[in-house]
């Protein structure tokens, strides 16, 4: 898997109530606290659950200047949908992982899927298959330390939710070590 | 509510409403709509907590009729919306003109005609902000491009509304409104806050229409010692009605020229490696970004590019565009709507033997640099 120390940019793909949005603000807001620039940017419908749903988010030891992701580092797919749209980005170097609980089995150079929602089941709800996800790619791509996601978790949830959150970010950063 | 300098995650929305409140704005009305909502929702929670009001009305048309009255007793003002509810606004706004009452729109530009595509960006209302209402007259209008700028724009967009007595569009879009980045809060003291000139004569002698030498008149509250009368219809220097044609002239012309005085003041533009461009980007708001990214990527290839960023779009920066447009060889001008409502300006300028590139969007996705460069190479 490619890492780049000074920019990192990132897709996380799937449809509206996966968290993915939440999940881009979560990264994002990890990625201040290590004193670097972000740009999150989001794109759905009108439907508050279901139908395409994309968070971008760009870190970056220097300026921003376009928003936009321009050249993908690693995309998270969370249906097949967003599977179909990012798929191609896996010829040209940008890792594609998916939820294999979630989607059909893939095989190919730069695309890996892991029991992302199956493993949050197990872990107590299947809502935090976001959770495992952002933890495992901070720590595949290098791009952000656990400690930095840890701190936003302990920030954003308190009590039982913040437990749970922060053991499915450590089953996600397990996973990919 | 601590407003100190630390480096926050924050929505081009949020940071609105923080500058909003940062510039002393205790009231607002309004009626929730894609992509603007989060304005709403952030001054619901927070503004109860700064002893302002929060009021969620019945619709567009009411919600500027209360941000108007709300001025007019004394509070700094706003309401937020996006393309049908600015529709519904222009009325209204026509008699924040008319009645010279100080507030702030923000207009969160989504993709239309019509409802269109509620959640995808545009810049389609650049027109509707400056010719939406019937009656010739002047408006001050800003477009962001970044979190940052929606703060410090939307305390700009306060101090001009204060000082001009007029009503101020802040022209977001919703790339901008929905973005978020890191920003640094301003401390209070270090951007300038302007309050609006109250009388301080005998309230029995208080004209509402009488402007100083700055073309602007000192505007009293309702519910003061000073009682006085604003009016939609033609009025005298008193606010009473006054169907004389030449108190109409001297009327209309003051309400031009009030702005047109201070255009110096009111057009606020940056630009980036312009001195020597033979290729010059004229944008604003979410387009900034990608001409400045097309632009540096013109310089790695040796062709001199350079960005003229609009922040104030209305009154337009002609003088500005006329002097870097007369040096470079081409201009262009990407915009998220389709007939180049802002590279028609630019003509108008620049003149018709003029190379200016448009480059427009109009499908609700947002112009990329790679667009943009496919208009030169």
């Amino acid at each position: 898997m490619k890492t780049n120390k000074d920019r990192c940019e990132v897709i996380l793909a799937g449809s509206g109530g996966q968290g993915l949005v939440v999940s881009g603000i979560m990264l994002a807001e990890a990625a201040i606290l290590e004193g670097k620039n972000v740009v999150q940017t989001v794109s759905y419908g009108i439907a508050t659950r279901g139908g395409f749903s994309m968070a971008e988010v760009i870190i970056d030891k220097e300026e921003i200047i376009f928003q936009q992701v321009q050249k993908a580092d690693i995309v998270l797919t969370l249906t097949e949908e967003a599977m179909e749209k990012f798929q191609s980005f896996a010829d040209s170097g940008t890792s594609i992982i998916y939820d294999s609980t979630l989607l059909e089995e893939r095989r190919g150079s730069n695309i890996c899927g892991y029991p992302f929602t199956d493993m949050a089941g197990k872990l107590g709800h299947v809502g935090m298959a976001n959770i495992i996800a952002l933890g495992f790619m901070a720590q595949k791509a290098k791009m952000i330390g656990t400690d930095s996601l840890e701190k936003v978790i302990q920030e954003r949830f308190s009590g039982n939710v913040m437990e749970m959150n922060l053991k499915a970010l450590q089953a996600g950063v397990n996973l990919a070590l | 509510m601590e407003l100190g300098r630390k480096v926050k995650l924050m929505q081009g929305n949020q940071a609105i409403v923080e500058g909003a409140f940062y510039a002393g704005a205790r009231f607002y009305a309004g009626y929730p709509i894609t992509p603007s909502s989060e304005i709403a929702e952030e001054s619901a929670k927070r503004m109860p907590l700064l002893g302002g009001i929060y009021m969620q009305m019945e619709d567009e048309i009411a919600s500027m009729a209360a941000i108007i009255g709300a001025s007019l007793a004394g509070a700094k003002s706003f309401t937020a919306t996006s393309g049908p509810g600015f529709s519904l606004m222009q009325e209204n706004l026509g008699l924040a003109v008319m009645g010279e009452v100080p507030c702030v729109v923000i207009n969160v530009q989504r993709s239309g005609p019509s409802t269109g595509l509620a959640t995808k960006p545009a810049q389609s209302d650049v027109m509707q902000i400056r010719w939406g209402r019937h009656g010739d007259q002047s408006v001050i209008a800003l477009c962001p491009a970044s979190v940052s700028e929606c703060f410090t724009l939307t305390v700009t967009a306060f101090n001009f509304a204060e000082k001009f007595r007029v009503p101020v569009i802040l022209a977001s879009d919703e790339v901008v409104g929905h973005m978020r980045e890191n920003i640094t809060i301003p401390s209070p003291g270090e951007l300038a806050v302007a309050e609006r000139k109250k009388p301080t004569g005998e309230p029995a002698a208080y004209k509402p229409f009488i402007a100083d030498e700055d073309g602007v008149a000192p505007l009293a509250s309702y519910g003061s010692d000073y009682v006085f009368h604003v009016s939609s219809s033609m009025h005298g220097p008193d606010g009473y009605s006054n169907n004389n044609p030449a108190n109409a002239a001297w009327r209309v012309a003051q309400l031009h020229k009030k702005i047109e005085m201070h255009r110096e003041e009111i057009i606020i533009t940056k630009t980036f490696d312009t001195e020597d461009a033979d290729i010059l980007f004229i944008a604003f708001g979410a387009t900034t970004r990608a001409s400045r990214a097309a632009a540096l990527e013109l310089r790695k290839q040796g062709i001199r590019a350079g960005v003229l960023q609009l922040m104030t779009i209305w009154p337009f920066a002609d003088k500005k565009i006329a002097s870097l447009g007369e040096r470079a060889k081409t201009v262009v001008v990407p915009e998220m709507n389709y007939s180049g409502q802002v590279a028609g300006e630019v003509q108008r300028i620049l003149g018709a033997g003029a190379d200016i590139r448009k480059v427009n969007s109009y499908n609700g996705e947002i112009i990329t640099p790679q667009d943009i460069l496919k208009a030169i190479l």
